[in-house]
């Protein structure tokens, strides 16, 4: 197996300017160094073809092994382009991201923050609730319509509704994160 | 039975159409369904039943072969029974929910859905003949009761108890399913006959512990089912469910699940090491938890609720004791307790709905309101206290004979005592609460107003009428069942029950005589009693004991730790920044390979060499990527370090070209050009400087990362290449692409005949990522529709005054008078752009290279089979024509350029290429198999086409296509953002200003709204 010392160096040396880019905060320092890693991919991928060789152009009188390997070829052309579209991809990001925030920075996530904070007390599993012993609490034409309200959540709401907000499948409520009042 | 079972799920699919139509009453249709597999059920008695020998019904249809699966069916005593019980309580509830629900509740239709394909799930559960598919019914009940649960889903309790429910009984389930496959596995075969027929062979052969193993895991699935000591928590907290979910799921059916897995293993497996204490063991404690607790409950539906978690206990003692007599008095107390149980749940129901509570403390004098439902209560009541004529006796008399007999089994030992002694205390608490929950539901209490009750249709109070009315045939005459459970336990044939044969094990009767089951009977009954009037002492007593460990708050404590943990967790290894996580990444994929190497300490491999003997010139252009790199990394200025990667991105190109891949060079240049313009464009609106901003102490780190990355790979590559043994594949493809492909070009050849579907596969990853950019820029949409030039604004002559004694403004006049040509050229850019952006000689030459350019590309394209060349390199030359005229012309005249939009050039590239791989498969042969086709043509003379180029043309299409939406997102969007931001700074300046000079200045931007 012949192994080429100096298409490996420079994909070596490709590899660690990549590397060192893409641990950038600047989003183009970012691609660079992703363009970067791609090519020292595909360097890696034309090592394995072994010594240079022949044009793979098909000549009867030829050996096989006269040629540099076709199969790596095919493989690198795929990559060549893939990264084409990749790189203009980014290149989209970067101008969004640009135009939405100024900024041509790697923000820290600030949900991921959010996440850490996260207290343990969570009402859908913790809250306390009031012992329950019929299914079949007041019916609204029980109750009269005298305008009354009462405190539900952050809101208020008529006493005929809250009633029904109690009934299997009331749609006076939307059951959502905070069990929140339409 | 498939039919059976599909039926269930048919008719539970088009449910919520019925209640669309019917309402309400669509209840009664769904009857329909379990009501008639009832019914066919009867029928099938004589094929279950034949004679003396056990027989059986049985349905197979291979699901799964590789798998072992199969949708395996059997019915035999022990199915039937179950079944029974599963089909007749089933219809009866969905009777019963008819009338138990309002015409105006919302979601009956998915309600009445979830609650027949629950019956359905049932009873494909105790049918299933195979492991898995017996699972999948088990996790089907679970899914189904998580939603049955939840129905009141506005409310917390529901939610919170429906999800403690699932969580509890999918835990269980994961267990079991373990234990399932390490069954199946040990036994060679996933169907459960054969593995009983096998079973004594595997518990005593060399996988015992195994199969012990095993078989501990099932029950921990069987525990958390049927709500077992430590997991009898659930139970209770289901009661949030609608009242006839309960009666169906926690009295007759879902729990009942876990007893009848118990029941199905036992006369194989009851033997194994752990079996006997768990099944006794948690069952006891259960049996004496639940009673306790049932005591203490105020509201009746957790009376019941506490009543049956003891029952499940007392159930799998009985059930999983592997002796005939106690299988037997195992499925008669199972029935039983589906009776009963099931009819209290109603009663509870009606009550709830009659006087709107359940509570102890509110209800008075009900029993005069509604005397049949007191007298169908009490018969119900009355069983599960085990009152003599009843269903319940008659099963709890076997029973205490069962474990009568098991008293003689081991009489060196204190447990069998044990046992029966903690049976007879459960009966006594069961006494105690039966009367508890009859003198709180009907009782007139004293001091306390009568509650208001309204009558009850008849209607409504059939099902738990007839369910009673079976407990008192059941007691009265109990031969039937019988010999409905006879043909189970005599499935136990060496039970360890000091030698009782089948011929001897009891038989069910009301009066076996004067027998030791009568005497704890009796004493059962003057204990329980004793409670019951007792009751103000005993619940003074139990407000005295400390209360114990709590089921329900270790879960909340648990799921609560879990939740801090995972929150602890997140927080410490997502820290929101993407630097952390790549460094963690990276430094991994260092670390680990670069251990192994250094771990294996292999010599490096021979055949290592620096200078390539066949193109030395490798070197030279070595350096110069290597000098390209770090400039990249060391630029400030944006397109500075643009172009420094491509530099590296060039010298690849010729490493290619040396290396002897032509192809590659030739596309990596193109690509590497149009990426050049691609960056120049999309990010012309970026401050030029580039900020080293993660500066200071992370240099180093990265500086080390990267190098060690680097240097890894050299490592990994060498190691990597240095084991390879085998000739390499492609040696085999110049022959291949040749004969097979009828190219010369074999990299071309590879590309769209050898390897055509990692090709197929790229464009349309091509595709994807030019909608990508799209999407990101156009925002709405791709942006496809074309508008043409002329009918737009575009570039607007304003006319606005120009300095002429400057040189500057000579020229801008002088440019001006060309722009109103009134001639029209193919580029317009006259009509479009500003006249100052103009460059004529650019346009001269563009108008001379383009047509040549797409010229060559198609060349390209039709000679790349043959030559270097091919649809890559071919489109990209397009492309880059394309791009020459957009940066000569403007937007205008890239919109010009294409009369079809960059989406339908995506499409139908992706189309052309799909349907060169289609075609060839409706002709009858392969997919994307190549056809040489030779004819004359005119012109050309002889020609010879090989199908594969329409592939090729194909990606041709996408790579033109990704290039124009390129063009059209980073340039011309953008320059109409830029247009646009730039037209209203204009106006604010003239608003701020209100000056005419500002005119001069900004002149080169179009004023006074273009659009």
């Amino acid at each position: 197996m012949s192994i080429n010392l100096t298409l490996l160096c420079v994909m070596g040396a490709l590899y660690a300017c990549g590397i060192y880019l893409l641990l950038e905060r600047s989003l183009t320092r970012v691609l660079l160094g992703l363009m970067m890693m791609a090519n020292a991919t595909n360097l890696l991928l034309l090592t394995t073809g072994g010594y240079a060789g022949l044009a793979p152009l098909y000549d009867k009188s030829r050996a096989a092994g006269d040629y540099n390997d076709p199969l790596p070829q095919a493989l690198i052309l795929t990559s060549i382009v893939i990264s084409f579209a990749v790189t203009s991809f980014m290149l989209g990001i970067i101008y969004r991201t640009w135009v939405l925030g100024r900024r041509d920075e790697i923000q820290i996530d600030l949900e991921d923050r959010k996440v850490a904070r996260t207290p343990s007390f969570d009402a859908e599993d913790d809250a306390e609730i009031p012992l329950e012993t019929s299914e079949f609490p007041l019916l609204p034409r029980d109750v009269p319509d005298n305008g009354e309200t009462i405190k539900a959540g952050s809101g208020r709401m008529a006493v005929r509704d809250a009633v029904l907000e109690e009934k299997p499948g009331s749609k006076n409520v939307t059951p959502g994160p905070d069990g929140g009042l339409k | 039975m498939i039919t059976v079972l599909a039926l269930h799920f048919v008719v539970a699919a088009v449910a919520p159409v019925l209640f669309r139509r019917f309402g309400r009453s669509a209840f009664y249709g769904l009857a329909l369904v379990p009501a008639g597999a009832f019914i066919w059920l009867l029928f099938q008695h004589p094929a279950v039943y034949p004679g003396e020998q056990p027989g059986r019904l049985q349905e197979v249809i291979p699901w799964i072969p590789g798998l072992q699966l199969e949708l395996a069916f059997r019915m035999d005593a022990l199915a039937w029974v179950m079944s029974l019980l599963v089909l007749g309580v089933g219809a009866l509830v969905l009777v019963y929910c008819a009338r138990y629900f309002h015409k105006d509740d919302a979601d009956l239709g998915g309600f009445g859905a979830q609650l027949l394909a629950f019956a359905g799930a049932m009873f494909g559960l105790v049918t299933a003949d195979d492991l898995l598919l017996m699972f999948i019914f088990w996790e089907l009940t679970t899914v189904l009761s998580y939603l049955l649960i939840g129905y009141a889903r506005t409310r917390l309790s529901a939610r919170r108890s429906a999800l403690q429910a699932l969580i509890v009984t999918t835990a269980g389930g994961l267990a079991m399913l373990v234990g399932l496959i390490m069954l199946g596995f040990t036994a060679g075969t996933y169907r459960i006959s054969d593995i009983l027929e096998k079973a004594p062979a595997l518990v005593a052969g060399p996988a015992a512990g195994t199969v012990a193993a095993a078989v501990v895991l099932i029950l921990v699935g069987a525990i958390t089912k049927s709500a077992l000591v430590p997991f009898h928590f659930w139970l209770p907290g289901a009661m949030a469910a609608p009242t006839p979910v309960s009666a169906y799921l926690h009295a007759a059916a879902m729990v009942k699940a876990g007893i009848y897995i118990v029941a199905r293993l036992a006369p194989g497996f009851a033997e194994t090491a752990f079996w006997l204490p768990l099944v006794l063991g948690l069952g006891l404690a259960t049996m004496l938890v639940g009673g306790y607790r049932a005591l203490r409950q105020t509201d009746i539906k957790l009376i019941l609720a506490y009543g049956t978690v003891s029952q499940l206990g007392f159930l799998t003692m009985v059930v999983g004791l592997g002796t005939p007599d106690a299988a037997l008095a195992g499925l008669a107390m199972l029935l039983a307790h589906g009776l009963f149980k099931a009819t209290l749940f109603l009663v509870v129901g009606i009550i709830d709905h009659q006087a709107g509570t359940r509570d102890i403390a509110k209800l008075s004098g009900v029993f005069g309101s509604a005397r049949a439902l007191g007298i169908v209560a009490g018969i119900g009541a009355a069983s599960m206290a085990g009152m003599p004529l009843l269903a319940g006796f008659v099963a709890k008399e076997s029973v205490l004979e069962a474990f009568l007999h098991h008293l003689e089994s081991d009489p060196g030992t204190p447990w069998p005592l044990i046992v029966l002694a903690g049976i007879v205390l459960g009966s006594v608490l069961t006494f105690a609460y039966s009367a508890r929950f009859m003198w709180g539901a009907f009782a007139t209490k004293p001091g306390v107003e009568r509650t208001p009750f309204k009558p009850i249709t008849p209607s409504f109070l059939a099902a738990p009428a007839i369910l009673s009315a079976l407990t008192l045939v059941y007691g009265v005459w109990p031969v039937a069942v019988d010999a409905w459970i006879q043909p189970y336990a005599a499935l136990f044939t060496d039970g360890n029950d000091a030698g009782v044969s089948v011929a001897e094990a009891g038989h069910l009767a009301l009066w076996h005589g004067l027998t030791p089951a009568l005497g704890l009977t009796v004493l059962t009954f003057v204990l329980g009693g004793a409670m019951y009037f007792g009751r103000n002492w005993v619940s003074w007593m139990q407000e005295r004991v400390p209360g114990w460990v709590d089921g329900d708050r270790a879960y909340q404590l648990t799921i609560g730790a879990l939740d801090d943990v995972a929150v602890w967790v997140t927080g410490r290894t997502q820290r929101g920044s993407l630097y952390f996580y790549l460094a963690v990444i990276l430094s991994v994929a260092v670390a680990l390979p670069l251990s192994a190497m250094l771990l294996a300490g292999k010599p490096l491999p021979g055949g290592l060499y620096f200078i390539d003997p066949n193109s030395p010139l490798q070197l030279v252009i070595a350096v110069a990527i290597v000098i390209g790199a770090v400039a990249a990394v060391r630029a400030n200025k944006r397109f500075l370090a643009v172009l420094m990667v491509s530099v590296t991105g060039y010298g690849i190109a010729l490493m290619f070209a040396l290396q002897g891949a032509p192809d590659l060079a030739l596309t990596q240049m193109l690509v590497e050009t149009i990426i050049l313009v691609a960056f120049v464009l999309g990010m012309r609106s970026l401050p030029a400087e580039l900020r080293d901003r993660t500066g200071g102490k992370y240099r180093l780190v990265r500086v080390i990362i990267g190098v060690a990355f680097g240097v890894t790979m050299i490592f990994v590559a060498i190691y990597a290449m240095g084991a390879r043994v085998a000739a390499p594949v492609s040696l085999q493809f110049p022959e291949l692409a040749y004969d097979g492909g009828g190219g010369l070009n074999i990299v071309n050849v590879t590309l769209v005949d050898i390897r055509v579907w990692d090709t197929f596969g790229e464009i349309a990853v091509l595709a994807l990522a030019a909608t990508g950019v799209a999407s990101l820029i156009f925002i709405k949409g791709r942006g496809d529709r074309v508008r043409p030039a002329r009918s737009q604004g575009a570039w607007e002559h304003s006319g606005a005054a120009v300095d002429a004694s400057s040189r500057a403004g000579a020229a801008l006049g002088l440019s001006r008078k060309f722009a109103s040509a009134t001639r029209d050229a193919w580029i317009v850019a006259g009509h479009t752009l500003a006249p100052e952006r103009r460059s004529i000689i650019f346009e001269v030459v563009t108008r001379l290279l383009f047509h040549s350019m797409i010229v060559f590309s198609l060349y390209l394209l039709f000679a790349g089979h043959n030559l270097p060349g091919g649809g890559f390199a071919g489109g990209l030359v397009a492309g880059l024509a394309l791009t020459i005229r957009y940066l000569a012309g403007g937007r205008f005249e890239l919109r010009e350029a294409t009369p079809i939009s960059a989406g339908k050039l995506l499409g139908a590239g992706l189309a052309t290429a799909a349907a060169s791989g289609v075609v060839p498969l409706l002709l009858g042969a392969e997919v994307f198999q190549t056809a040489i086709l030779q004819f004359w043509l005119p012109v050309f003379g002889d020609v010879k086409f090989v199908t594969s180029t329409l592939f090729d043309i194909g990606v041709y299409t996408v790579v033109v296509g990704l290039v124009l939406d390129v063009l059209r997102s980073l340039g011309a969007e953008i320059d109409e953002n830029v247009e646009a931001n730039a037209r209203q700074d204009g106006r604010i300046m003239l608003d701020e200003t209100d000056s005419d000079e500002e005119l001069t200045v900004h002149a080169q931007t179009p004023t006074g709204g273009g659009s």
